[in-house]
């Protein structure tokens, strides 16, 4: 974990709304797992005050610009416009100066190397599934990814996944790319059809509600990341705690997303109280 | 020849004391903002600030409030945390291990639900020797139970400072809340109930709505507002409680840079306490030390106390 101080190597607009940025982060990729978070600054002055917390999507090195250089490393990180913070972020270019926090949480546990693997990425929620279906894919296991959305705008990255050997599923509220309807509900189709598996997850609160009540149907295990407002990222501000199962007036239970989190085993939430948030961040971790 | 011109320039002398407790600068963390310490060692040399100030602790655990309990406002943010803290026994046990290797003082923050918690949370204090001194908070807006209720009135707060005078054997700094008509009726009770030192400003009361839910940005509806938006009022404040007491003043609200700093230490602030900032970036202590003492270095000023108090009228 490091703050570096460092610049935009490049920052695209990919689908309406959706922007794909890579930043400079020379060393980050060795200490990067799947699931893991960045807390980034999107300008050096204020405002925006605080940082903004996004999942990693991948890291990798580019070409250096010249000969005798070495490679330029990077993280890539894909974002929603949703509010002061994005909209500033999305008129950044190359060669602009921002400052990045991380890797910070604790990501997927993919220790598991056995059999089949399915990915439910609602939205932007997809993004820290995409080095977590890398991780599995090399593990040597079978990863199916459900992509779901509003519109076909919202579908993102699908050649990508498929190029790491992954089989997609994409189904679209209004139709208009894939199958019409719920992805929770091509999940149901696809726990009937492969009992034996393990279920990933990151997107809305409500799907992430209802992919959490399929896989305890099921008795699927699940892994869920979480996206919650933060402060710090590092487990000062306890801003970002979520409530633990077992929680109660008398005995509270306040797991902090961004240390404990952001991805949690689905049994260890206490999914009455997360059920109820709606938040919608655009790409927070 | 440059070189030898550096040499030449004397580093200015930073250091400062605070109710007998000597600083190498005057920066130092706000509580609440820089966990138990150890949380920012990845950022942060701990041997190059002032002080560390501990999360606020009480007698048991203390779970927190309910969820959102941040939301960004503009240039500040509304928090009710709800002094979530893992209670004094398991500070000492988990995270004191930690706070004995760094050779920096310890600040521990400290509250009760009532008067003697506030009384008990002292005398378990004076266990632990590496803690140089106790900060009295009397001023969180966001817990009902405690905390601002001390705060707001000048014979509970003279109440509550007197018996943790009474138990705690080491320096006591009392953290006071601006959200009061006159914040120097409160200075003046808890100097002559017996603090060393006053720090002040805590957060001030707010609340922000989501207008397209229609309720309230966080779920203890209120919250403490932080962050640069509040600074002017604390430069302000501050000044009011250093021109009524005669014990050094602990400077707090929105600082983020030098620049904000100096502004307390010149209206008289003793040391500064850097809270919100840590989250923007967490260096920024760092960087606010190393900007105080350019500034003094650029003013000729070879001892911080020339520049304290130093406003011109």
């Amino acid at each position: 974990m490091k703050n570096y101080r460092t610049k935009i190597i490049s920052n695209q607009e990919i689908s309406p709304g959706y922007f794909r940025m890579k930043i400079l982060a020379p060393g980050f990729g060795e200490n990067a797992h799947a699931g893991q978070f960045i807390m980034f600054r999107v300008q050096r002055s204020l405002p925006p005050l605080l940082r903004r917390p996004f999942g990693i999507f991948r890291t990798g090195f580019l070409p250096a610009d010249c000969d005798g250089l070495p490679p330029k490393e990077f993280v890539e990180i894909v974002y929603k416009v949703v509010g002061s913070g994005t909209s500033i972020m999305a008129e950044l270019h190359e060669g602009d100066k921002v400052e990045l926090l991380g890797p910070l949480g604790n990501g997927f546990d993919c220790t598991s190397r056995k059999g089949e693997k399915i990915l439910v990425g609602g939205g932007i929620g997809l993004v820290p599934l995409y080095m977590l279906a890398g991780e599995l894919v090399a593990n040597g296991c079978k990863v199916r990814l459900l992509m779901g959305g509003r519109t076909r705008d919202d579908i993102l990255a699908v050649t990508e996944f498929e190029r790491l050997g992954v089989e997609t599923y994409i189904s679209t509220d209004d139709g208009s790319l894939g199958e019409a309807g719920l992805v929770t509900q091509v999940l149901e189709r696809k726990l009937q059809k492969y009992p034996e598996t393990e279920v990933f997850t990151c997107g809305p609160m409500p799907m992430l509600a209802a992919v959490h009540d399929i896989c305890v149907k099921y008795k699927t295990p699940l892994q869920v990341s979480l996206e919650e407002s933060m402060a710090c990222g590092v487990g000062a501000c306890l801003g970002c705690v979520v409530k633990g199962a077992g929680h109660t007036e008398e005995k509270p239970s306040y797991l902090c997303s961004c240390k404990v989190g952001p991805v949690f085993k689905s049994q260890y939430l206490d999914w009455s109280a997360l059920g109820k948030n709606d938040n919608d961040c655009g790409g927070c971790a | 020849m440059s070189e030898l011109k550096q040499e030449i320039v004397r580093r200015p002398d930073m250091s400062v004391e605070i109710a007998g407790i000597k600083l190498r600068n005057p920066v130092m963390p706000a509580s609440g903002t820089f966990g138990y310490g150890e949380e920012y060692t990845p950022f942060v040399d701990m041997e190059k600030i002032g002080a560390i100030v501990t999360k606020g602790l009480s007698l048991k655990p203390k779970a927190g409030n309910p969820t959102p309990r941040i939301a960004e406002t503009v240039s500040g943010m509304l928090n009710a945390i709800g002094l979530q803290n893992v209670g004094i026994d398991a500070f000492i046990q988990h995270k004191m291990p930690f706070l004995r290797t760094v050779n920096t003082p310890v600040i521990a923050n400290f509250f009760g639900n009532t008067l003697e918690e506030y009384g008990e949370v002292a005398k378990r204090l004076n266990d632990i020797p590496e803690i140089a001194a106790g900060e009295l908070n009397i001023s969180c807006p966001n817990v009902k139970q405690g905390g601002i209720v001390f705060g707001t009135d000048p014979k509970a707060a003279s109440e509550v400072v007197a018996l943790v005078r009474k138990n705690l054997q080491k320096p006591l700094i009392v953290k006071l809340t601006p959200n009061v008509t006159d914040i120097t009726v409160v200075a003046r009770a808890v100097e002559e109930a017996g603090a060393d030192a006053i720090a002040c400003i805590n957060t001030i009361t707010g609340m922000s709505v989501d207008v397209n839910t229609r309720k309230p940005r966080i779920a203890n509806m209120t919250g403490g507002l932080s962050g640069p938006a509040i600074r002017p009022v604390a430069v302000r404040m501050v000044h009011q409680v250093v021109q009524t007491v005669s014990v050094p003043v602990i400077g707090i609200g929105g600082i983020v840079k030098a620049m904000d700093a100096l502004e307390f230490l010149i209206v008289g602030a003793k040391a500064v306490q850097v809270g919100t900032a840590n989250f923007v970036d967490p260096t920024a202590m760092i960087s606010i030390i190393e900007g105080i003492e350019e500034f003094l270095v650029e003013e000729g000023i070879d001892d911080i106390h020339d520049l304290i108090g130093s406003l011109r009228l």
